[in-house]
């Protein structure tokens, strides 16, 4: 089990939950099944997300491992220069 | 992932060296080719039609005068750049920024294009074309843009992110909140609060190459596109989603770049210069002029920051707040919503709360620009931050390194940090020289540190043995710093051979497959990370080889020092074969050697900077001057030093131009006055003293040499420590940049 927590603006997709207890072991699959508990997020997922694991800081290698326990952040897929 | 990207730690032969890069004979001698040094048979020459006006209405365009002039080929407007975006709101304000549609909303932006035989049929049509416009009222300013009164630029934008959602649009198009603790109970028990707002004006990335391509569509649907870039994999999705082409007919190669900075991370006017090769039926080059840059490209937000930080006698601060209002031009963004996560990113705060504003205005639609949008957060966060130092009577970097961020630590914007590099960079700063050395007569000094997130990406990498046992390395991240020199570095670590003997090259979109842009830091972090893969990768074909030639199971041969060897001495004690020995059999060993990597490559890890500056005022003239600047930063490795340092300095040199003298000014008209280098003044050689860098290296655990980025965060500080020198310089809070010299004269007088 992890908790995720969500950025504010995805938070009126999530029943304006701040923080969600998921039973996941990659980002993958966390991301499956919060959208799957949460349908409006979909679209986020698609397109604007990066997940923060422990600190790191993951935009795309949604094969990542979630230690149990891990701190989980879901957060605005940044841009760079 | 497949590929184990972690940090081992091993002596190196070619990474930590400074040979030559590859491509910089070519680039002083003016052969490098770059964005309009390329041509094409029949080639039309492209000028696009701006709006006048900051905010007006298209009524109509009448291009019937234009087609009729003699040399013409092509006109095109909004209406040959269907909507095609389907809902997506971010590609839909790309394709607006190219050619406006119902409105013209800002001065500089695009209506119509023209294509013709020769720049003067051109200019001469472009002259004939007539829009009907009606003039609708403008707003410019960050703050003005949010008051009640405002002319609103869209109607259908309603403030995101407040509860209760708005019921009539803004210019405020959302509100973004992180933090953590109680700021009032922590601002409760502080012995000593400091409380300011500052202002930053809009500046531009300042690259000296302008926007350039060639177009080419074809009657069978395939076209092809030359184009200055910091990412032709992302400009081709660009293009072909705007234009309705199918990805794989649409080749797009990469020219050398003359800087980008994160200018050149989404199309301006490459969709525009199709549309005119598909309707005209022949090649077309486009190239913006120096004014055109300027109107209508690329700039950074505008911003008006306030920032409070209470703190006790000791300097352990108790409680750090910041509201953030970033113009984003006339479409949303995302710019505030960065500041107010980096703002306070450096230090270990029990009590933060930051806000984020985006906010609407009639100027150009603002892109990226190295570490977007840390630079003006961090200017105001490290101004109250000495402001705080001088009113405790404690060292500035002392009560940084009280205060600073470690592994651990809850960071502002919310995840606990692991092995992080700010704690070194302010031990580095405190036993610099530099810190120490005496200060000249109007002289003052100024630190200030500097966060930025750092990213990877989708990277694919080819690497191909020659028969010769040279190198060739295709990357498709474009090389905007010397990566070239640094991935050519990498494989030859990897394989064991001399540098000289790796080639490495930019491949375009059709000969390899997709790679994000070069931005967030990522180009050598990234396209390193797939090199070694996919230099590995080679090295398991070539053992393969050696196997086959000595006719050995392949369990018994093994890679070193750029040899297979055949392992113990049940072969025969068998000499070692080199590459080139492998290479030379490749005929008849099984073909062409080659390695390929597919990765993403994520875990580039957050980069901190300290920057020291010293300042030396003119006090009746208000002018300025950097006499010495020390910038300090964690490379993780530096693959190349050299570029290292170099991108150190880059990121400096175009701080220091944006804290004292680059401005966009606009009169009341919202039309821009200063688009040119003679009126808008980037830092000159002669205006600059030598930088000078120190490398810290501390290992990347998520890179197998422990690399991480290095482009964006030395933009961060420069800011803030140029502010607080000048204030320590003149005794009076700078508080707006830029710090130009009428502002410090204001200062002096007391009206600043």
């Amino acid at each position: 089990m992890v908790d995720v927590t969500l950025w504010a603006g995805l938070r009126p997709l999530a029943d304006d939950q701040k923080t969600l207890r998921i039973e996941a072991t990659t980002i993958r699959e966390l991301l499956r099944k919060l959208e799957a508990q949460y349908p409006a997020l979909a679209g986020p997922i698609r397109n604007q997300i990066a997940v923060v694991v422990d600190g790191v800081i993951y935009r795309d290698d949604w094969s990542a491992t979630i230690p149990e326990g891990a701190e989980v952040f879901l957060m605005r897929r940044l841009a760079g220069g | 992932m497949s590929f184990d990207a972690a940090y081992q730690s091993k002596t190196f032969n070619s990474v930590g060296t400074r040979p030559l890069r590859p491509d910089g004979v070519d680039k002083v001698t003016g052969r490098a080719r770059y964005g309009a040094d390329f041509n094409m048979p029949g080639q039309l020459v492209a000028r696009v039609l701006r709006s006048p006006h900051a905010h007006a209405r298209i009524r109509g365009i009448d291009t019937s005068k234009a087609e009729a002039v003699k040399g013409v080929k092509a006109i095109v407007t909004a209406a040959d750049l269907p909507d095609l975006t389907n809902g997506n709101a971010d590609l839909f304000a790309i394709l607006d920024n190219c050619m406006a549609r119902d409105k013209a909303m800002y001065d500089g932006h695009a209506v119509a294009a023209v294509a013709a035989i020769d720049e003067k049929a051109a200019k001469q049509a472009l002259k004939l074309i007539e829009v009907d416009y009606e003039v609708l009222p403008h707003v410019v300013d960050v703050d003005a843009a949010m008051q009640t009164d405002a002319p609103v630029l869209n109607e259908t934008v309603f403030t995101t992110g407040i509860e209760p959602a708005p019921t009539s649009p803004s210019n405020v198009t959302n509100r973004a909140e992180f933090g953590h603790g109680d700021v009032d109970a922590g601002f409760a028990k502080a012995d000593v609060i400091v409380e300011r707002s500052y202002k930053t004006e809009q500046t531009h990335q300042g690259y000296i190459e302008p926007h350039a391509c060639v177009a080419n569509c074809n009657t069978d649907g395939t076209a092809d596109l030359w184009v200055c870039t910091q990412g032709h994999f992302v400009y081709r999705q660009n293009c072909a989603d705007l234009l309705g082409l199918e990805v794989s007919k649409l080749r797009v190669t990469s020219s050398e770049i003359g800087g980008g900075f994160g200018g050149k991370t989404h199309v301006w006017a490459e969709p525009v210069a199709l549309a005119l090769s598909r309707k005209a039926g022949r090649p077309v080059k486009l190239i913006m002029s120096r004014e055109e840059v300027f109107r209508a490209s690329g700039p950074t937000s505008a911003t008006s920051i306030d920032v409070k930080i209470g703190a006790r006698k000791d300097g352990r601060i108790t409680a750090a707040s910041a509201t953030l209002r970033y113009s984003s031009g006339p479409y949303p963004g995302m710019w505030a919503e960065l500041g107010a996560m980096t703002s306070f990113a450096c230090y270990d705060l029990d009590n933060v709360q930051t806000v984020g504003f985006e906010v609407l205005v009639n100027r150009p639609k603002v892109a990226a620009y190295r570490a977007p949008s840390a630079p003006m957060a961090a200017f105001a966060v490290e101004s109250a931050v000495d402001e705080l130092a001088h009113t405790l009577g404690i060292d500035a970097v002392d009560l940084r390194v009280k205060n600073a961020a470690k592994e651990g630590t809850k960071s502002s914007y919310g995840p606990v940090y692991g092995p992080i590099g700010i704690g070194p960079t302010l031990q580095a700063a405190k036993s610099h020289p530099h810190m120490s050395a005496p200060l000249g007569k109007n002289q003052g000094r100024g630190m200030a540190c500097g966060f930025w997130f750092n990213f990877g990406g989708q990277t694919c990498t080819d690497l191909n043995i020659n028969a010769d046992g040279t190198v060739t390395l295709a990357v498709g991240t474009v090389d905007v710093g010397g990566s070239r020199a640094s991935l050519s570095l990498i494989a030859a670590e990897e394989l064991g051979i001399a540098y000289d003997d790796v080639k490495a090259v930019v491949a375009d979109t059709a000969t390899l497959g997709y790679n994000d842009m070069t931005d967030g830091s990522r180009g050598t972090f990234s396209s390193s990370m797939a090199t070694i893969s996919a230099a590995r990768n080679a090295i398991k074909v070539m053992c393969k080889r050696a196997a086959l030639t000595w006719d050995i199971p392949l369990e018994d041969v093994y890679w070193e020092d750029g040899h297979a060897h055949a392992a113990g001495t049940k072969h025969g004690n068998r000499a070692p074969l080199s590459v080139k020995e492998l290479a030379a059999e490749a005929g008849n060993t099984g073909g062409p050697i080659a390695g390929h990597s597919e990765l993403v490559a994520d875990g580039a890890g957050v980069s901190f900077a300290t920057h020291i500056c010293d300042i030396e005022v003119d006090p009746e003239t208000g002018s300025s001057r950097v006499v010495r600047y020390t910038v300090i930063q964690d490379a993780g490795k530096a693959v190349h030093p050299s570029y290292v340092e170099g991108q150190y300095q880059g990121g400096a040199a175009q701080g220091i131009g944006w804290a004292l003298n680059e401005e966009y000014v606009y009169g009341a008209d919202g039309r821009l006055q200063n688009p040119g280098f003679l009126d808008y003044r980037i830092p000159v050689c002669s205006d600059l003293p030598m930088i000078d860098t120190q490398i810290l290296e501390i290992p990347n655990p998520n890179h197998p040499y422990g690399v991480r980025g290095v482009g964006e965060t030395s933009i961060v500080p420069p800011l803030a420590a140029i502010a607080n020198a000048v204030s320590n310089a003149v005794g009076v809070r700078m508080s707006h940049i830029p710090i130009s010299p009428p502002r410090i004269l204001a200062a002096l007088d007391g009206n600043g």
